[in-house]
């Protein structure tokens, strides 16, 4: 029981760590709570799905495509939807709402509710410790790796990525330094959600394909976040590790776990925040005006 | 004669004169009168349920509009007064007359206890927090199902009244009470230090005032009348069920909320009067039913587009303009302020209303 703990929970993290990270990108930024973001993860499952099985292309060229045409939806979201009510919060929050659930909605009248299954990418499994781990779940697991690896590389070791992160540090001065803010946040709204697109494309063998599993993982998304601090990429990892684990080991160790694991996770968040209100690597603004 | 009289001036210039007083007025009263010459049990159910909607709606602008504490699980209040009342109705045979008031109650500590518990958060912080709780407590009644009915809710409750007429007459009745008190509580001494809190909290806490103490007592009035709207909810459809305290809840208020124009209170109740009905009639046409979420989310959003403040300040911009020199509202179209006499056209009085 303890390997499948571990196990698990490293390959839920992995996923988790995707989106979260993609998600305080976003908000870093822009100061958009994002809560289409997993909408994009569950249309990029659904992109594969149908690249996959209509059209017969090969699994990774549907992945990558699934992922490049969520990601330049994204961005056209953004520029017809989000930024024309930029000044507003309160209507960036809803309009992203909205488009979660026009989303939603699309997928459910064009493939229906039924649960959809894709088959294996990659079959047979590898024994680690004496715990059989399918490759399907080992590729998500050196997916989110690799992918973290080039979020740090892009953030840390490109122009861009200095860009982003001075616009996430000061907008006005970053602005007035020279730099095009409006693009910036373009480019982080693409990578955040392309991050969230490989999720669902490597995810989407393993679970199963529904037009409302977005919502799940947003919930988890939004604790983890919080729990590592907004807008705060270490603290986004770190958080994914502390729920995907907790997850795990409330299904796997508690009656009724399954049910739980949810109000475990959040209740972890809560107690978190209480101790710390700006979360675990947040820094605490002293009353943003 | 006297007092008819006396009536009928208090009318002619106070409320007729703005005419966003006189619509107010003209929904009320239409509201109140309208089963008199209409009773249609299929339209009485669809308003039925969107004034409990409303008083749900109305309590969320008080907490998130005027205190700006925007919760994103307000479900959590409706789903406590909804269970509460059930579970107290069902197994222990009290009359739900009673019981929803238990409900209100209940709802109201549940609303004190996420008070105390999001006291030092804020902003973004503070709604994602908040999203948390009634998930929590799906978890629970998940997690012990004969108690709370599990997936299938609580179901088989009494209703307060029978006939579709007095079930609308309770709903319209007690929404209209609990709009009416928020407004004036909003409108208050009260309002403004909730306004105070929203704009900047640190120099109301110079100013003398104990934001925190403001702060749960919001918290737990906004609570209260949401667990009365869900309590009234459930008995109604005689069922409480874990859809009252679902994420898709929570967010169907915020919608509303900013659809409509937050911190206005009529401006959710509006939404809700405009979107409700609007998604239940897309409903019935067989064609249009699938795909009504779909189009009820793209009208939001193209509302958003033009009206990023909500609807109904923008409005009540194009209806009524403010005296450029002592801020009364007029109707748009006359020439000289109603009270002062100032001129309200020319490029002087287009400033806008603060």
């Amino acid at each position: 029981m303890l390997q499948d703990i571990l196990v698990t929970g490293l390959v839920n993290s992995g996923v988790y760590a995707l989106l979260a990270i993609g998600f305080s990108l976003i908000f870093g930024v822009a100061r958009i709570v994002n809560i289409a973001h997993t909408a994009f993860y569950m249309l990029a499952a659904y992109c594969f799905y149908a690249l996959l099985t209509k059209t017969g292309l090969g699994f990774a060229l549907s992945g990558v495509i699934a992922v490049a045409a969520v990601t330049a939806l994204s961005v056209v979201c953004y520029r017809l939807v989000i930024e024309p009510v930029r000044e507003h919060e309160s209507a960036v929050l809803i309009a992203t709402i909205a488009l979660a659930l026009i989303f939603q909605e699309l997928m459910l009248y064009s493939f229906g509710g039924n649960y959809l299954g894709i088959p294996s990418t990659l079959e047979g499994v590898v024994r680690v410790l004496g715990v059989s781990i399918p490759y399907q779940r080992l590729l998500i697991l050196v997916v989110a790796a690799v992918m973290l690896a080039a979020t740090w590389f892009f953030l840390y070791r490109t122009r861009l990525g200095l860009a982003i992160r001075a616009t996430a540090n000061d907008l006005e001065v970053a602005n007035l330094m020279g730099m095009n803010v409006h693009r910036v946040a373009m480019a982080s709204v693409a990578a955040s959600v392309a991050l969230a697109a490989v999720a669902g494309v490597v995810v989407a063998p393993v679970f199963v394909v529904d037009p409302f599993m977005w919502l799940a993982p947003l919930v988890t998304m939004l604790a983890i976040v919080v729990l590592g601090g907004l807008g705060s990429l270490k603290g986004s990892l770190i958080g994914a590790l502390i729920i995907g684990y907790v997850e795990a080991i409330t299904v796997f160790a508690l009656p009724g776990g399954a049910y739980l694991k949810g109000a475990v996770a959040l209740g972890i968040m809560v107690a978190v925040l209480l101790v710390r209100p700006e979360g675990l690597f947040g820094v605490a603004f002293e009353e943003e005006r | 004669m006297y007092w008819l009289r006396r009536a009928w001036a208090e009318l002619r210039d106070e409320v007729f004169v703005l005419p966003s007083r006189t619509l107010a007025l003209v929904w009320a009263l239409g509201l109140l009168l309208l089963p008199l010459v209409y009773d249609d049990p299929y339209v009485l159910r669809i308003l039925t349920m969107t004034c409990l909607f409303a008083i749900f709606a109305a309590s969320w602008d008080l907490l998130a509009g005027y205190t700006g504490q925007v919760n994103f699980g307000h479900a959590l209040f409706f789903g406590a007064g909804a269970y509460t009342s059930a579970l107290l109705s069902l197994r222990l045979g009290i009359t739900p007359w009673i019981t929803i008031w238990a409900g209100a109650a209940v709802a109201l500590l549940f609303g004190y206890l996420a008070g105390y518990l999001c006291l030092r958060l804020r902003g973004s912080y503070l709604s994602l927090a908040t999203l948390a709780f009634p998930l929590i407590a799906l978890g629970l009644l998940f997690a012990f199902p004969e108690f709370s009915g599990g997936e299938l809710g609580i179901s088989g409750l009494r209703r307060l009244a029978n006939g579709p007429t007095p079930n609308y007459y309770i709903a319209a009745v007690s929404m209209l009470a609990i709009v009416l008190g928020l407004w004036q509580l909003a409108d208050s001494r009260f309002g403004i230090v909730l306004h105070a809190i929203r704009d900047d909290e640190v120099a109301a806490r110079a100013s003398g005032i104990n934001t925190l103490r403001y702060k749960l007592a919001v918290f737990a009035l906004s609570a209260a009348a949401a667990g009365f709207s869900g309590a009234l909810f459930a008995h109604y459809l005689r069922v409480a069920g874990p859809s009252t305290l679902e994420v898709a809840l929570s967010f169907q208020v915020v919608i509303w909320g900013i659809f409509g124009g937050v911190a206005t209170i009529y401006g959710p109740v509006v939404a809700v009067f405009i979107l409700y009905p609007l998604t239940e009639w897309l409903g019935s046409f067989r064609s249009f039913g699938e795909l009504r979420l779909l189009i009820f989310a793209v009208i939001v959003l193209l509302v958003l587009l033009f009206m990023p403040r909500g609807l109904t300040p923008w409005l009540r911009d194009k209806l009524e303009t403010a005296c450029p020199r002592c801020k009364q509202r007029n109707r748009a179209w006359r020439s000289v302020c109603r009270l002062c006499g100032a001129p309200l056209s020319g490029a002087d009085a287009k400033i806008k209303p603060a």
